[in-house]
């Protein structure tokens, strides 16, 4: 299966490059659905700029990266291409791995449930083949590497690509069961964005299940290991934001960064829901919606958990998703990183059921966000109203797509318990409605 | 929500659209094409009104008097241009400057890409004069232009007259709060480029022009004069910009609303507005205007010198004057005081034009068709793609008995192979299409006895017709293509097509209602089961090449100059390379859109009707 891998990780940073050379990249680096305020390359070197002359690269209002990013790439600037077509391998071979990972569990759970006899007998068109399974890995790396979402915003050299890159390693150490990097990359993540804390909770569920800890709000071992978790997180958290006041020499990042993220000063339009709404709101309903809107990524985190305890990596998949719909400067790298989870949910196909209207919306949306672009800021003919239509009807999608996922995953469930063809108590032919 | 949750409702609905499938398709179209010719029915449109306020409700004073000398100065200005053979810089700085307004001159060349035939030029070098009138009533920072092209021969010698005189006279009025600048371009739309590109500090089309030594504020509004003769029957309105794109309505409705006030005759596309929409006459009188207006946006070149200043969000329009032999008669004087009134209501704008409609059709000056009745025409036209596109998914969806459980790995890994040779084909032959026939006119000028005009031209032709023969090749590759190959390719397709027909018709309805009118049969009908000869006619007919053609000789019908086939066929050539020139020269986008989009999109389709 190395090959395979080698070959697409040739091709991937081969378009790149090609990409890169070309009259295209100033051109992407400047979509506003490709590079947010956050992430943008022109603020970094601004940042960097500043830094160079001995002034706080915050002073200014216009660098909003982290200082771990800037000093990063203090010494890599000259590099930043190859860091950013690195930080996309790192990702796709961090997801390859642990989607091969988490597929071989997958398998032996299922192997232990058939020898136990828990699958009802007209389950077994359900069941997984190790045949089906063998490609999904390659393909996660695939949707990830390909996705054109991706190559945009490594060809922007977005920063969002060193944060999928962070998220993606996380995912691979807590798939790996490694409890002290999971909690690393978990704080790093945090640190980069702060809404991959909501994956906290799913990491737990998950290695908790590893370790074989029943989840029971009345056990010790429980409570000791939720302690053990967060005081390495908090930890590492700690030791990070420390180091970041250490080499900056003072605290101005922390409102410059996550009051940035929390409190959306910059309403320049984006592929998100904050901006048109927050434009035309009135001054002092501000603090109101903006506790609304930002409870929304947090908010999900509960009843999902509830739900999917059992299954903690569909539930890194939702978060991932949920984190990319409501943050407050969504690009499409956010998107990426979570549609290349997609080829491991291929078992759900078919009970997948608007999967076509949903696919037709999202890419007649890509299409237009570029041409009502036009229309408002260069042709001046349409205005903000007609780029909102497109970004709502973007999000609805995705909504929609990720809800689909997730009705389609709990079906299975049911199905792999109750059986396939469901009956009435009459004995006519049930069907399950979601209501 | 709960039509898409319930499964026995979706299992109705789907059935419904998949059982009557086609003959919803044909109701679609019918309805799509019936609904756009009920947009001339003068009962289902708006009449015009003046939205923006600054515009509306004052009034102004026209005093222009001096008419004769306008024509006086014009004919002073032609006697110059004949001497100097080309644009008089000199005269004119002088004549300017003696009116009191800041004169500068820009210079400009261009080596056009290949010649250009019914213009008879190719290496072009000009001469801008511009005058600035600078506002004493406000900061100068806004300004509004009048412009007047130095033609070849003895066009338009009595717009500059016009122009000169009106610059004498608004230089003794006081109330001008913006910068009016009086600019004198040659070669026409060339020339405009220069300037604008030279005014606005960029340089799209890598022209060398000098920079301008002089400037005013942020340019409003502008107007381009093209008058020939001292007497004109009626005054036309040219609305149609680059790519399609048209000024405010405001524009319109003010130069509506001044030939109402003053009593001179209008019109639109060279059409008068009758009043008698309720007979069949009426009624085809309008549809004619509306249409003629369609095609000229569809063409997405600029019909005026004022289609280049859209694309800096400046509200543009060309004021054309007609000499008939009808008995009415405008002299100079009223003109003159036309724009004088027009200019006095722009100078009142306290911000842009913006209040009324970007997107509007007119079946006469004084009705339109606004966005928001236009677009569900087209609509009908792209539900019949989306129609199309769930009837494929559902019969993939649900493969036959037999191979009940196939392994979705192998299944699908051929079956995408076997979409993506073909487009990456068709979009090969597509940048084929796009760069050959400048590249290669040399070698053919060469080799055959042409000009490197019609060697861009044939080429571009050839091309186009060597892509039809590749889908013979396209599919004997290493694999055999799987049982319903088609249908995966024929479902891209049908998605690509309506993505790419909805993108054109928001930025150029016309273009993409036109385009859609052709393409969606194609994509709606073919498949391989078909008889072979009689659809590959039905096909080529109905593909962009041939849709343009048509259009040729149906603008010609239109504009009532109707034309025999071999002067239409020479028309034909000429639209192509002026399609190709506009692109290079001005960035029109039409010539790259149906070159590497729509043109490979339709090579999908003719893939498809020749699956093995």
């Amino acid at each position: 299966m190395a090959a395979p891998l080698t070959l697409l990780l040739l091709v991937a940073v081969t378009v790149r490059a090609a990409l890169y050379r070309s009259s295209l990249a100033d051109l992407i680096s400047e979509r506003v659905e490709v590079v947010s305020p956050l992430t943008a390359w022109k603020r970094v070197v601004e940042g960097l700029a500043l830094l160079d002359l001995g002034v706080s690269p915050y002073s200014g209002d216009v660098f909003h990266e982290t200082p771990l990013i800037i000093y990063l790439f203090h010494f890599l600037v000259d590099y930043a291409e190859i860091t950013f077509m690195l930080a996309d391998v790192i990702t796709a071979v961090a997801l390859y791995l642990s989607v091969k990972d988490y597929n071989k569990q997958v398998f032996r759970k299922q192997k232990y449930a058939l020898e136990a006899d828990r699958y009802p007998l007209d389950c077994l068109e359900l069941i997984r083949s190790p045949k089906e399974m063998q490609y999904i890995p390659l393909k996660v790396a695939m949707f990830y590497l390909l996705n054109p979402f991706t190559i945009l915003s490594c060809v922007a050299k977005s920063t969002c690509g060193l944060n999928n890159a962070v998220i993606a390693l996380f995912v691979l150490s807590t798939i790996k069961g490694n409890v002290l990097l999971s909690a690393i990359f978990l704080s790093l993540a945090t640190y980069q964005s702060i809404y991959p804390l909501t994956l906290c909770a799913a990491a737990l569920l998950y290695l908790l299940q590893r370790q074989y800890i029943p989840v029971n709000l009345r056990r010790f071992s429980f409570w000791w290991f939720v302690a053990q978790y967060a005081f390495m997180y908090l930890g590492s958290l700690f030791v990070i934001v420390g180091l970041s006041f250490f080499l900056l020499g003072s605290w101005d990042f922390l409102p410059s960064v996550y009051g940035f993220i929390l409190s959306v000063p910059d309403l320049t339009p984006n592929i998100g829901l904050f901006w048109y709404f927050f434009a035309e709101m009135f001054e002092h309903f501000r603090l109101f919606f903006l506790c609304v809107f930002q409870i929304n990524v947090f908010f999900y985190t509960v009843p999902l958990s509830i739900k999917l305890k059992e299954h903690p990596v569909f539930l890194i998949f939702m978060q991932l998703a949920v984190i990319s719909i409501f943050k407050s400067y969504p690009t499409v790298g956010d998107i990426a990183l979570y549609m290349a989870f997609l080829p491991v949910w291929s078992h759900l196909h078919r009970f997948l059921r608007n999967i076509f209207l949903v696919s037709c919306v999202l890419l007649a949306c890509s299409a237009l966000f570029p041409v009502l672009w036009h229309l408002w800021i260069y042709a001046g003919s349409a205005n903000s109203n007609f780029y909102y239509a497109i970004t709502l009807l973007f999000n609805v999608a995705q909504i929609l797509l990720v809800s689909d996922y997730f009705y389609a995953f709990l079906r299975r469930e049911h199905h792999l318990s109750h059986g396939l063809y469901l009956k009435r108590k009459d004995g006519s032919e049930a069907t399950l409605v979601l209501k | 929500m709960g039509l898409l949750s319930d499964p026995n409702r979706r299992r109705a609905l789907i059935s419904l659209l998949t059982r009557l499938n086609a003959p919803i398709c044909v109701v679609c179209y019918m309805a799509g094409v019936a609904w756009f010719m009920g947009l001339a029915f003068e009962p289902f449109t708006l009449r015009t009104y003046m939205s923006e306020n600054a515009m509306g409700s004052t009034m102004v004073e026209e005093r222009f008097p001096a008419g004769e000398r306008a024509l006086g100065t014009g004919r002073e200005f032609s006697a110059h241009k004949k001497k100097a053979g080309g644009m008089p810089v000199d005269w004119l700085v002088k004549t300017m400057q003696s009116r009191g307004l800041e004169v500068f001159t820009q210079r400009f060349s261009r080596r056009l890409p290949f010649p250009d035939e019914d213009k008879e030029r190719y290496m072009v070098k000009g001469t801008n004069v511009y005058g600035i009138l600078r506002a004493p009533r406000a900061p100068r920072t806004e300004a509004l232009v009048l412009s007047a092209p130095c033609s070849p021969g003895d066009d338009n010698n009595q717009a500059v007259g016009v122009l000169l005189g009106l610059a004498q006279y608004f230089r003794n009025q006081v109330f001008w709060a913006k910068d009016i600048i009086f600019l004198v371009n040659e070669h026409d739309l060339i020339g405009m480029q220069a300037w604008l590109e030279g005014y606005h500090h960029t340089n799209t089309t890598g022209m060398d022009w000098s920079p301008l030594q002089g400037r005013g504020g942020s340019i409003q509004a502008a107007l381009s004069l093209e008058l020939s003769s001292d007497v004109v029957t009626s005054l036309d309105l040219v609305l149609e910009g680059l790519n399609g794109q048209l000024p405010n309505l405001d524009l319109a409705n003010l130069f509506y609303a001044f030939c109402q006030k003053i009593g001179v005759l209008c019109t639109t596309q060279g059409k008068l507005q009758r009043n008698d929409w309720d007979s069949v006459s009426g009624y085809s009188h309008a549809v004619q205007t509306m249409m003629l207006m369609v095609m000229k946006q569809a063409s997405g070149r600029p019909w005026g010198d004022h289609g280049l200043f859209l694309r800096y969000h400046i509200e543009a329009a060309t004021i054309k004057g007609i000499n008939s032999f009808r008995q009415y008669k405008t002299d100079a004087t009223t003109i003159g005081r036309l724009l004088e009134g027009m200019y006095r209501k722009l100078n009142n704008l306290l911000e842009r034009l913006h209040q009324s409609y970007f997107f509007y059709l007119m079946p006469s000056l004084s009705h339109f068709v606004s966005i928001g009745y236009y677009m569900p025409a087209f609509g009908l036209l792209a539900l019949i793609l989306l129609l199309r596109a769930l009837d494929l998914w559902i019969q993939l969806a649900t493969p036959p008995t037999f191979n009940l459980n196939p392994p979705p790995s192998q299944m699908s890994s051929p079956g995408v192979l076997s979409v993506l040779t073909p487009l990456v084909i068709s979009h090969l032959t597509g940048v084929a299409l796009y760069t050959l026939p400048i590249h290669f006119q040399e070698i053919a000028v060469e080799h055959f006895p042409v000009s490197e005009t019609e060697a861009v031209v044939l080429t571009a032709i050839a091309v186009y017709t060597a892509g039809l023969a590749l889908p013979h090749n396209t599919h004997r590759g290493l694999f055999v293509p799987p049982f319903n190959g088609w249908k995966v390719l024929k479902l891209v397709a049908v998605l690509y097509l309506a993505v790419l027909l909805g993108c054109t018709a928001l930025i150029n309805f016309s273009l993409g209602f036109i385009l859609a009118l052709t393409l969606v049969p194609v994509a709606a009908f073919v498949t391989p089961d078909v008889p072979k000869a009689l659809s590959a006619f039905i096909m080529v007919i109905l593909s962009p090449a041939c849709t343009l053609l048509f259009s040729v000789f149906l603008f010609q019908e239109l504009q009532e100059m109707p034309v025999s086939f071999l002067d239409g066929w020479m028309l034909y050539l000429s639209v192509i390379s002026q399609g190709i020139l506009d692109h290079a020269l001005y960035g029109s986008l039409v010539y790259p859109l149906v070159a590497l989009l729509v043109y490979p999109c339709w090579l999908l389709f003719w893939n498809i009707l020749f699956w093995k």
